[in-house]
């Protein structure tokens, strides 16, 4: 784009990024404070995300941008242009063809290789804030690795429900050290972060914020011996794929309770497709 | 001192400094991976091509710079291509470029509140994936690694492991040799192989 | 009818776009704004999307208002996205206004003083009627000469020099920046300063306004108002003096606090300080309120209230981060909505079967968790 940097950002940007970017791989879950410039999108709509993207981006890599799974929502749209704009890279809806894959709520489904990148937008960095709103208080906290805090949270919610009834955003501990938010996530991606083969990084614009998660790195969903973690999901098979193990939206299709369920991830749904799953919705229409 | 001022930057910096970035990432996200960088540099004697190339693409005038003695003939270079500020004393460098292993006790290893407040040392060896063997672990790790370094002292694996336990304080070394660079994050674990 | 995943998000953002630049135009038979009548006429927009946006530029600020269709929260954020891309080539020297060519100067703190009471171009004294005189094309009135009056000493000097009022900074230290650096904390005075100049003018309002409703009272007095016209000057390393780049006009409120004393300082005033782009007095005087809020640690006072909380004060005080926090709230959230569905939905069957151990009603605790989370 004329007038404008590769990638947007000038280079001293880049470099400062760059250089918390490093830091946050070295040390597992850590939230590195970082000179978050203003972008030319509104805060929480993945100014964060975007600065790491356009501080990782080379001219060969193939961009995939996903919002809540889907690479045609506005938003992903939207961003997706702003790097075929500022940078000419390529871009893709094909998880396995991506180098970089930035992402709002969602992990897709395939499997993540260890040549890709996964750069997280995060609304709020702190796995803390619902419980100690200052921040002052919370980097304290993660210093000492005192989470108490969450620890007590969590056995509340089992004594008042019955389990923990977190179901997004869903707190995790980094190579046994660092508590950190997985983005708001639902809690079904969670075990994906856990040893996943690619590189994933995080950026929060707003509260200025980069940690990361290197390969093959232990991310435990925090929970109890006698109450362990569980992913939700409906309990459905996907309406277009017959998926039965991937993450469903639940459509309203009409007012009289009509429910459908379909993946979340598009890519995935459409490439189960094309290799001959049909679901429930797909038979019916075929019968007709 | 040095005439080496007169030899050129990366000559396409933007494209050069995001693939010598994406090489240093990769390494430091899976320790003690070789990767290539500064091919195509006319890299500033006693430096080789992936020390300069590391230098040129995160050192700036807010990262003070500290030269050990022998890498100090690169030291015009540096503050011109970098804008380098170059400090006397290592505790305050955010960046240190040594020849031969330094003390690492005398880097910043920064706070238990800010661990990310600590040196990055660019300790540039003779060779790499060759030499002794050291076996890595550690995040970025599936399973231990090996990775052969020529040139280390036998106490850089007492030095380290000294590195080890500050964690998550603690430094982190880029190793270049050549035009290959590996990363050594202060997660990692190192033991003689 | 077969269900199809919606597809076209490319195509409505161009619609989007397309209709939102005809809104702007609106009706093609009235003629449309030209920037010039934006400043001229609306200066007050201007001053504060200069202010917010933290960048002093007519023209482009007038721009700004005119793309943002007046929404000033709006314009100041392109003016700032507009800001970041800029390079630096110099830090000014700080401003004297002292030395300010004076429009406008007033003190509530004595009847009359050195340089006098300036109205200026004041509301203060306008009974608020609608004049319908201004619904039609009024001509303009002749303009009178309106000399700017130069250096009047300001109130604060005027106490100092009988050791009343605090001294000044030094000013020795380089002053930080928020726009390059994240906050961190304790926050430095010109730092905390930097983020009330850039804050939303109705935070700093309603938060000044709570300071003197008890919430962190600080006996303010309103010492000195002033606005005018200051030289903005940079001295190159390489010339070894200053050179003047150029004026702008500022509004700079001193509030004058009074202070007891403590066991090494003798009672004195001490003071409150706002200073802001344009023609901006009711944010110079609410950034004064909550900066002398702020320094109720610094000056042993009890820390209570909002206004005094320092890492409150600056984590909310932007409103371009505001905005876009509170307003991101209307895009797809219908992921994380899914998985609350399904975790109530999990919840109730389960409760249907067991009930959990003890204490509050499952229903309850349900709608907690969609409501707090
Ligand atoms: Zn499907």
């Amino acid at each position: 784009m004329k007038g404008y940097n590769f990638a947007y950002l000038d280079e001293q940007t880049k470099r400062m990024i760059r250089r918390a970017l490093l830091k946050a791989v070295a040390i597992p879950g850590h939230q590195v404070p970082f000179g978050s410039r203003e972008m030319p999108l509104p805060y929480g709509w993945g100014t964060g995300g975007i600065q790491v993207t356009a501080s990782v981006l080379g001219r060969s890599d193939v961009l995939k941008v996903i919002d809540q799974g889907a690479d045609d929502t506005t938003n992903a749209v939207s961003i997706r242009r702003f790097f075929a704009r500022t940078a000419g890279v390529r871009t893709t809806t094909h998880t396995s063809e991506a180098t970089v894959i930035q992402t709002r709520h969602r992990i897709p489904e395939t499997t993540l290789r260890d040549d890709q990148i996964i750069v997280y937008q995060v609304p709020q960095p702190e796995p803390l804030f619902r419980l100690e709103p200052s921040r002052i208080e919370t980097r304290r906290m993660h210093a000492l690795a005192d989470y108490g805090l969450m620890h007590v949270k969590l056995y509340e919610d089992v004594a008042r429900f019955g389990q923990i009834s977190i179901s997004y955003d869903y707190p995790v501990l980094v190579n046994q050290r660092y508590l950190m938010s997985p983005s708001p996530i639902p809690a079904f991606d969670n075990p994906k972060m856990h040893l996943m083969p690619a590189l994933q990084l995080f950026g929060a614009g707003r509260e200025k914020r980069i940690y990361a998660i290197p390969p093959w790195t232990e991310v435990r969903s925090l929970d109890f011996e006698d109450h362990p973690f569980r992913p939700i999901r409906a309990p459905h098979p996907c309406g277009l794929c017959g998926a039965t193990d991937s993450y469903l939206d639940e459509v309203v299709i009409d007012d009289k309770g009509g429910r459908l369920f379909v993946c979340s991830d598009t890519d995935h749904c459409a490439e189960r497709r094309a290799a001959g799953h049909v679901g429930s919705e797909g038979l019916r229409e075929a019968a007709e | 001192m040095s005439a080496s001022i007169d030899l050129p930057g990366f000559a396409d910096p933007v494209t050069e400094a995001q693939a010598t970035f994406r090489a240093v990432l990769d390494a430091m996200a899976r320790p003690g991976t070789i990767h290539r960088a500064g091919q195509h540099l006319a890299a500033p004697a006693p430096l080789d091509g992936a020390t300069a190339a590391v230098l040129l693409t995160l050192v700036d005038h807010e990262t003070p710079l500290w030269l050990d003695a022998e890498a100090a003939p690169a030291r015009d270079w540096l503050a011109f291509h970098c804008g380098a500020v170059l400090v006397p004393e290592p505790d305050t460098a955010c960046f240190a470029v040594a020849l031969s292993l330094p003390d690492l006790a005398r880097f910043s290893a920064g706070s238990h509140e800010a661990p990310e407040v600590s040196a990055t040392v660019v300790l540039q060896v003779p060779a790499l994936a060759s030499g002794t063997r050291y076996r890595l672990s550690g995040p970025g790790l599936r399973e231990p690694e090996e990775l052969s370094v020529t040139g280390l002292p036998p106490w850089f694996i007492t030095q380290w492991q000294q590195n080890r336990t500050l964690f998550p304080r603690g430094l982190d070394v880029i190793l270049c040799a050549g035009t290959m660079l590996a990363a050594l994050p202060r997660s990692v674990s190192i033991e003689e192989g | 009818m077969a269900y199809v995943a919606v597809k076209g998000g490319e195509q409505a953002i161009d619609h989007a776009h397309a209709w939102l630049a005809e809104e702007r135009r609106g009706d093609t038979a009235i003629p449309e704004l030209s920037l010039a009548q934006i400043d001229g006429q609306l200066g007050r927009s201007v001053d504060r999307a200069m202010g917010e946006g933290s960048l002093y530029d007519r023209e482009l600020a007038a721009l700004a208002v005119k793309q943002a269709q007046g929404d000033l929260i709006e314009a100041a954020f392109l003016l700032r996205a507009y800001r970041t891309t800029l390079p630096r080539f110099a830090h000014s020297s700080p401003v004297d206004t002292s030395d300010m060519r004076i429009r406008r100067r007033i003190s509530a703190v004595f009847k009359d003083l050195p340089g006098g009471q300036v109205l200026g171009p004041t509301y203060d004294y306008t009974h608020r009627l609608l004049d319908l005189e201004l619904a039609h094309d009024s001509g303009g009135a002749t303009p009178k000469c309106h000399d700017p009056m130069t250096a009047m000493p300001r109130v604060p000097d005027i106490l100092r020099r009988e050791g009343l009022m605090e001294p000044d900074g030094d000013g020795a230290t380089e002053p930080g920046d928020l726009t390059r650096q994240p906050l961190a904390f304790p926050a430095s005075r010109d730092v905390r300063l930097q983020a009330l100049a850039r804050g939303d003018e109705g935070f700093l309002l309603a938060l000044g306004y709570s300071t003197q409703r008890g919430y962190g009272g600080t006996h303010p007095f309103a010492g000195e108002i002033r606005m005018g016209e200051v030289a903005v000057e940079i001295e190159p390393p390489e010339l070894g003096f200053a050179i003047d780049i150029g004026d702008i006009l500022v509004t700079e409120c001193q509030m004058v606090n009074q202070f007891k004393g403590s066991k090494t300082v003798p009672p004195q005033f001490t003071r409150g300080y706002g200073l802001v782009f344009g023609f901006s007095e009711r944010k110079a005087m609410a950034m004064a309120l909550v900066d002398r809020a702020m320094r109720a640690e610094e000056l042993g006072e009890e820390v209570t209230a909002p206004a005094q909380t320092v890492e409150f004060v600056l984590y909310h005080a932007d409103n371009i981060e505001a905005t876009g926090f509170v307003e991101h709230l209307k895009l797809p959230h219908y992921v994380d909505f899914q998985s609350e569905l399904e975790n109530v939905r999990r919840m109730r069957r389960e409760h249907e079967t067991s009930p959990p151990p003890a204490g509050g009603g499952l229903g309850e605790g349900a709608v907690r968790t969609l409501v707090n989370r």
